[in-house]
């Protein structure tokens, strides 16, 4: 795969030098981690976020109003180490603790406890969500091992408005693990990623085949099928959320259509043409619907489809400004008079 | 060979390094198969932090310090589950251990049956869950009923321990890591951990077989 790099090892350094060299106004790079925090730290529960690198603009350009603190970055698809992931922590504490939001997968969950670790030892709180949208990595009766893909975006953004509105740790921590809880997702890839400097992508898919949740890191799916047309695309996945999540007619959510890298934005908004229209045939309420690539994992084509089941107490948290270079919300974009479609 | 000092020692953690570093690719490959391909660059980068550490401490007299510093610098510098479980690997036993500027058969067979201990407790993985546990755990266990006193011996009977352990996670469905949304497709295909385990066991054995 071409890339526009220099020496594979310098990626992840270079990547953010030049981000703060265009955002530095409002971010800084930490000089003894490779950690990215915002410069002005407010006096708040801190929201520290982080994970492997790759993933662009999550997580590390997620930061910002009502968005993470700080972010810790890890080389590409590789947990930070607990060093890093304590300095960056550290660099946004202001004396009301911690809250640590991140996917949920084996490497990030042992470098984050050792970085909790090491922060009680020197007296400062945390408390840890791991994020498990992804309907896909596993069934149900295993909820605590289920990976977190492009729902990193609305339990960030909960847990940012959360973090933001002045809530304790302990506040913060139960709003932002009951948006956890009620966001699923599922994801489909059509071809691989390759880790920048390496020559062969980490996974590959025939020209004609699709492979349903497939990982942000290439984690082989659950049924790979033949490439078919985007409405029946869309109705397969969402049958799939549908029947995990239990959403039913009055429920209320809140969508978004994450693409993972290489896929176009038209594609993204024919998907969510399509996924409006059955929302609506099953009477399941629309909050706000979200079509962006956020979560994404190198030039790897796909996209993946999350509901979020918001009530009243999400939704306020929901509906804050937050914004960051990639991502800006100021008020809902889909608001009730302009959600009906022509059929 | 019956003594191991702290030259010895530090040739021998050096040599893991060389080899590790070495066997990148094929590490890259095997994990590729059911994971994300990320460990042989994880554990490259992390030898190569630890042998420029262990590169300066050729005045050390104390062989534990040499497993401490070794471990401490993979896990402070890797990240991913490897870096916590190889850096405790190495670091791990070495928790209130006396400094000894040598070690015998026992004193080495005592500090890894530790480090293995503390993998287990904080990997909260078993033997039986394809994970490097799978390599680590036989190794050990072959150097604790060793009742020799020869360095090379014992650790031949890791070494192979560990290759058996490896061929066995072929046979296993993965309970951590990416492997285990794979479920029974995961089986034919060797755990990666486990085969950097049995690598480094083996570079052992190899650096002090040339030495003796």
């Amino acid at each position: 795969m071409k890339k526009i790099i220099n020496m594979p090892g310098d990626v992840v350094r270079e990547c953010a030098e030049g981000f703060a060299a265009a955002y530095g106004g409002q971010y800084e790079l930490l000089k003894e981690a490779a950690g990215i925090r915002v410069r002005d730290v407010k006096d708040k529960t801190a929201l520290v976020i982080g994970g492997g690198s790759g993933h662009e603009p999550m997580f590390e350009f997620f930061l910002g109003e009502n968005l993470g603190d700080a972010a810790a970055c890890g080389n590409i698809f590789t947990s930070p180490d607990p060093g890093t992931i304590y300095q960056t922590a550290m660099s946004v504490e202001r004396g009301k603790g911690v809250l640590f939001v991140y996917g949920n997968y084996t490497g990030d969950s042992m470098n984050f406890d050792m970085a909790a670790e090491l922060m009680a030892d020197a007296g400062v709180e945390s408390r840890t969500v791991r994020v498990r949208d992804d309907i896909a990595s596993a069934p149900r009766d295993r909820l605590y091992d289920r990976r977190g893909i492009a729902g990193d975006f609305f339990v960030i953004r909960i847990s940012g408005a959360a973090t933001g509105a002045g809530l304790s740790l302990e506040e913060a921590y139960r709003v932002t693990e009951k948006a956890n809880e009620n966001t699923y997702t599922i994801g489909v890839g059509l071809s691989g990623a390759t880790i920048p400097g390496e020559r062969e992508p980490i996974f590959t898919l025939p020209e004609d085949e699709m492979e349903f949740g497939l990982g942000i890191h290439g984690e082989p799916g659950v049924k790979r099928v033949k490439l078919m047309p985007a409405d029946d695309l869309v109705d397969e996945l969402y049958r799939q959320l549908l029947e995990d999540s239990a959403l039913k007619a009055g429920d209320e959510v809140c969508s978004y259509i994450n693409g993972l890298g290489s896929t176009t934005l038209m594609e993204l908004c024919i998907m969510n043409r399509r996924l409006k229209q059955l929302l609506d045939r099953d009477g399941i309420r629309i909050h706000d619907m979200e079509v962006n690539s956020l979560v994404t994992t190198q030039e790897m084509a796909g996209a993946s489809i999350t509901l979020m089941r918001v009530d009243d107490e999400l939704k306020r948290y929901y509906d804050q400004p937050c914004s960051c270079p990639y991502y800006t919300k100021k008020r809902l974009q889909a608001d009730a008079g302009q959600r009906s479609m022509p059929s | 060979m019956t003594t191991l000092d702290c030259a010895a020692a530090r040739g021998m953690l050096l040599a893991c390094a060389e080899k590790i570093i070495e066997s990148k690719p094929l590490l890259t490959e095997i994990d590729s198969r059911i994971g994300d391909g990320d460990h042989g660059i994880g554990m490259a980068v992390g030898m190569q932090k630890a042998k420029d550490r262990l590169e300066k401490m050729e005045a050390c007299s104390n062989v534990y310090e040499l497993f401490q510093e070794m471990g401490k610098t993979m896990l402070m510098s890797m990240g991913g589950a490897s870096g916590v479980i190889f850096g405790t690997m190495f670091l791990g036993g070495t928790k209130g251990k006396e400094p000894l500027p040598a070690l015998g058969c026992r004193d080495f067979a005592g500090l890894m049956a530790d480090s293995l201990e503390a993998v287990r407790i904080r990997g909260k993985a078993s033997a039986g869950d394809k994970t490097m546990v799978d390599a680590l755990e036989p190794a050990v266990r072959a150097m604790e009923t060793y009742g020799g006193d020869d360095f090379v011996e014992m650790l031949s009977l890791a070494e192979a321990a560990a290759a058996e352990g490896v061929e066995a996670t072929k046979n296993l469905i993965a309970k951590f890591g990416r492997a285990k949304s794979l479920m029974e497709r995961a089986l034919g295909f060797q755990d990666a951990g486990a085969t950097s385990v049995w690598i480094i066991f083996g570079a052992m054995r190899a650096y002090l077989a040339a030495m003796s």
